[in-house]
């Protein structure tokens, strides 16, 4: 594929949704600059309104299909599908920032934090269309930096400091151990970081140690991103000290397009090699993740720390959908991720409701909140249920077809990590009940008072619990991701 | 779809939740409104779907489930909203909705939150519902985890006692026993089609392919087995079982014990014997060595408990494990006395645990050794609690006695000496039965007054006479004429029976 013939100008054309977050990106910045320092109230509903007519725009325009740059980048309709679902994650969490953005000693930077948003969905854009190792990191890194920036967001609070640094230092840690693999990667393709051009060499090659340690290394890296165990040791104190709005967006939509994007590198390059070397790293890694997530959750007071660890499973469960490694796989990972996001949220939602209402964070806090939150209690309920995979709420759908999917591919080893997962899920199902029964059971006196939350939270709740009741009952969404992903099978190189 | 009358059956109960979800918290008539209106309808419902079924029987339609409807849900794993019912559950569908209206009058005063508490009731019925309409094992396993998860709000909130540790014990073990169940049935899914052919979930297709490989059956059916046995009390997973009861409000234990141990029985029955025989035919004795050490173990453990519930819930573990002892004989005597049995067990201890709730919504005590006399004091009450305990030893006339003689019949026509020694110990328990039912009604209800306070009690009140009598006429209507039954189920038996046959 010769890079030099194919650059064409009119093809940033087939590049529609990242224009549109690039142009929402300038017009908020544009927005900010001249709207000075005392007038930004309109900033919020404006990026809102924008961010959401964009999803639909990025919704509703069917994909090109093509492959442009010489098969750098990719357009069809699977990477479409994601990105609506990412943006839908994101939109959430500006309703659910927009309380906490107003506040005294926020809002002069204000539009700084929805711009620098913007900056890393478009960087997990690029990571999810990229089909070349170089404009994967590219993505990755535009994904990561201002994602430091945003942990640091709470100027006053030391932990966010700390958190921001931990952050900053893992992200570039993880980022030289995948740039490592990477140049591993290309001394095996002999000189091509192209999927493609990996693939084919790693179908007619053999197993060399190059290419395992290649493999492994490129695990670690996006591992990092993702979470899993052992690379999730940063998890816990960066979700604590970010500002909560950034925890909720760190554990939902940036691993969503991790995910993702592990499911495409696996498949396309390495797919050659599934069962005689990445299958067993990701089984070890897949048991440990979910497995260690969950043990640390049940201790965790602390909501934030608690919801971290809950993260750190459920991306375990997440990538249970690359274990199955074709279609119904890709799918049913996408599908998890949407329900993910709304559940997740719901619970983030919750959380920031009340943090920003009453400084609140601790589980014991939430004693007795029935009485005089009912609603937030109700949300907060169903949001835990959903995570924990009860019906009819969403989550036991999501993982019910995740199970599917993997047990579809007839081995016996598959048999026995779904049984651990599943065992797994009673553990997580424990700790999600805690919550519960602090909010319902426990005989003490409310700590948090009545209070309303803001119009925007509201709304965010409101979406959540639409998400968490419907998802799972209509079966379009995954209709929706079983289609988008089908459509698309030829270009992933898979075979259903 | 909604011409369907088995449809209704799911949709009213959320009819019924979206109408307390308007009601207001405080607004107690409302809230009791909607319940006693749509109990109402639901037992009607059962009743209207009985005759037409028996109608339609008696007109010569021998297919194996009447009432068929199916509703592509989830299309790319062939995911079908199926229903379905045949004799055995149209009797099941009966008895939820007489627990379940009986339920409602039970916890007629129930303080605090008494709209919540009533939503999740209602959750509940919809699981239990929806469970024994589908014929889809998706749909099925989906309605049985919806009927699992209230409970641990419904204990935890509303119960008594140790109510956070059992509810959460309860809860973990059911889930635990609902993720072999899963493994079991997504390897049943995946090895439905016959070579080439698409995967389904219907069971029905399932057990016509008969397409299950004989070296996965036996792993899938200690799965399938194991999942559902956990809900049925099977030893030893039946530890959940006593605190669980023991500590949960009146009306739930009655729906638990009435209904939702039944869902393991009915479960293990329809998918772990129909659709994987062969597995059956070979794994029997482990699980009947498991049953029949239920059935002893839990009358024994009765015999030395003092708290009511206790000694009910234990009661069920034996009473339970009979059924799933009847089923694991493989034939269809047995079989017709498991179904019998379960029938007759949901309605005595729903009967039991709401008496149990009287007496001690009246007395504040569950302990026999502090209560006494409460023949003279509550007349009404004692006799019902005679009734009861009648109809579990096995009165003649009730329906304890036509369950547990058709069982033993059944099971003694397997005459190798393995299930003879199971059966002649099995047996044994009617009389460790007779031991502490006469002791809790000889303590209880006669001999002197423990407590001057108690003299002042009142017997029962209207409601709690409705909840009561409504069950007692079921139990003896069984026990009267068992036939009625027999005949609504003895088509069922034809089609596992068959599969069993084909397996050897």
């Amino acid at each position: 594929m010769d890079f030099i013939q194919s650059t064409d100008y009119s093809q940033f054309v087939s590049m529609l949704p990242e224009l549109i977050v690039l142009g929402i990106f300038v017009i908020v910045l544009l927005a900010d600059l001249f709207a000075g320092d005392t007038k930004k109230s309109f900033l919020t509903p404006m990026t809102a309104v924008l961010f959401l007519l964009g999803t639909v725009a990025i919704w509703i325009v069917p994909a090109s299909g093509e492959s442009i740059f010489g098969g750098m980048y990719v357009n069809d309709t699977m990477t479409n599908a994601v990105k609506a679902i990412l943006n839908i994650g994101a939109f959430i969490v500006i309703l659910q920032s927009a309380k906490w953005v107003d506040r005294e000693d926020v809002v002069i930077r204000k539009a700084e934090f929805f711009e620098l948003m913007l900056v890393t969905l478009f960087g997990m854009y690029l990571m999810v269309s990229a089909r070349h190792f170089l404009l994967f990191i590219i993505g990755l890194e535009t994904a990561s930096l201002p994602l430091a920036a945003m942990v640091a967001f709470e100027k006053r609070h030391y932990e966010s400091h700390e958190a921001a640094i931990k952050y900053i230092l893992t992200a570039v840690f993880s980022s030289a151990i995948l740039m490592v693999g990477l140049s591993f990667v290309y001394a095996f393709s002999t000189g091509s970081l192209y999927f493609d051009d990996l693939a084919r060499v790693i179908q007619s090659g053999e197993m060399s140690g190059l290419l395992i340690a290649a493999i492994a290394f490129v695990i670690a890296g996006i591992g990092f991103k993702l979470s899993l165990v052992p690379f999730h040791l940063w998890t816990a104190d960066v979700y604590q000290g970010a500002p909560t709005a950034v925890t909720s967006y760190l554990s939902v939509v940036s691993k969503g397009a991790a995910a993702v994007t592990f499911f495409v590198i696996f498949t396309t390059c390495f797919g050659g090699v599934y069962s005689d070397c990445w299958e067993w790293m990701m089984y070890a890694v897949i048991i440990a993740t979910i497995t260690i997530g969950n043990l640390f959750a049940i201790r965790q007071k602390n909501m934030k720390r608690f919801m971290a660890f809950s993260s750190i499973s459920q991306a375990g469960y997440i990538m249970l959908g690359a274990m199955a490694a074709d279609g119904r796989g890709l799918a049913s990972m996408i599908f998890y991720i949407f329900v993910y996001i709304v559940s997740n949220l719901g619970a983030f939602a919750v959380i920031s409701t009340i943090e920003s209402s009453t400084g609140k964070l601790s589980m014991d806090d939430y004693n007795g909140l029935h009485k005089t939150n009912p609603w937030l209690s109700f949300t907060m309920t169903l949001a835990m249920f959903s995570l924990a995979g009860i019906p009819p709420f969403a989550g036991f759908f999501s993982k019910i077809l995740i199970f599917t999917s993997v047990t579809g591919t007839g081995s016996m080893a598959l048999y026995m990590l779904v049984l651990i997962a599943l065992i797994n899920t009673i553990i997580s199902l424990y700790y999600y009940l805690l919550v519960v029964k602090a909010i319902w059971i426990s005989p003490e006196e409310p700590k948090i008072g009545a209070f309303r939350s803001d119009n925007w939270s509201r709304l965010a709740l409101w979406i959540c619990v639409a998400g968490i009741v419907f998802f799972g009952i209509v079966p379009f969404i995954y209709q929706y991701c079983v289609d988008s992903v089908s459509a698309s099978a030829g270009m992933l190189g898979l075979l259903n | 779809m909604f011409e369907n009358i088995l449809i209704w059956f799911v949709v009213i109960p959320v009819i019924m939740m979206i109408g307390l979800g308007l009601c207001r918290n405080s607004g107690m008539k409302a809230i009791r409104a909607v319940m006693v209106v749509g109990s109402t309808a639901l037992l009607a419902l059962s009743v209207v779907l009985c005759c037409d079924f028996l109608r339609l029987r008696g007109m010569g339609v021998d297919d194996e489930m009447l009432f068929t409807g199916s509703w592509l849900w989830y299309a790319p794993l062939n995911i079908h909203l199926a229903v379905g019912v045949d004799g055995i559950s149209v009797l099941m569908l009966l008895l939820s909705s007489v627990i379940v209206f009986a339920g409602t009058f039970a916890s007629w005063k129930i303080n605090p939150l008494p709209k919540n508490f009533f939503l999740w009731y209602c959750l509940l019925s919809t699981g239990v519902y929806g469970f024994f309409i589908s014929i889809d094992i998706f749909t099925m396993f989906m309605f049985y985890e919806v009927a699992l998860i209230p409970m641990y709000l419904l204990i935890g909130v509303w119960g008594t006692g140790r109510k956070e540790y059992s509810a959460m014990k309860l809860t973990l073990m059911l889930m635990g026993g609902s993720a072999f169940l899963m493994l079991g049935l997504l390897g049943i899914y995946w090895h439905s089609a016959p070579e080439g052919g698409v995967p389904t979930w219907n069971i029905l297709e399932i057990a016509h392919n008969s397409a299950i490989d004989p070296s996965w059956q036996n792993l899938l059916f200690c799965c399938t087995f194991v999942g559902f046995g956990v809900l049925g009390a099977m030893f030893p997973f039946h530890t959940w079982s006593p605190d669980g009861h023991a500590c949960a409000p009146t009306a739930v234990s009655m729906l638990h014990a009435g209904v939702l141990m039944k869902l393991g029985g009915y479960g293990c029955f329809r998918i772990a014997i129909y659709l994987l025989p062969a597995a059956a035919n070979e794994l029997a004795w482990i699980f009947i060595i498991l049953t029949g050490i239920s059935i002893v173990y839990g009358a024994f453990s009765a015999c030395v408990q003092t708290d009511l519930k206790y000694i009910n819930a234990y009661s069920s573990v034996s009473h339970c494990g009979m059924v799933l002892f009847a089923i694991l004989m493989l034939n269809t005597t047995a079989m017709t006395g498991a179904i019998l049995q379960m029938l007759s067990h949901g309605l005595m201890t729903a009967l039991f645990f709401a008496l149990i709730g009287m007496i001690y919504g009246r007395t504040h005590t569950r302990d026999i050794r502090q209560m006494g006399g409460l023949m003279k004091i509550m007349p009404y009450l004692g006799v019902c609690y005679m009734i009861a305990g009648f109809a579990s030893l096995g009165l003649p006339g009730l329906s304890g006695f036509v369950a547990e003689m058709t069982i033993f019949f059944g099971s003694f026509q397997n005459s190798d000496l393995f299930h003879r020694v199971f059966v002649i110990t099995a047996t044994c328990s009617i009389v460790i039965t007779a031991v502490y039912i006469l002791r809790v009604v000889g303590k209880l209800l006669l001999g002197p007054v423990q407590d001057k306070h108690h003299l002042e009690l009142t017997d029962a009140t209207w409601f709690e006479r409705l909840a009561t009598v409504t069950l007692i006429v079921c139990i003896a209507g069984i026990g009267c004429f068992p036939n009625w039954i027999n005949e609504t189920i003895q088509h069922s038996f034809v089609p596992i029976i068959n599969a069993i046959q084909g397996a050897i």
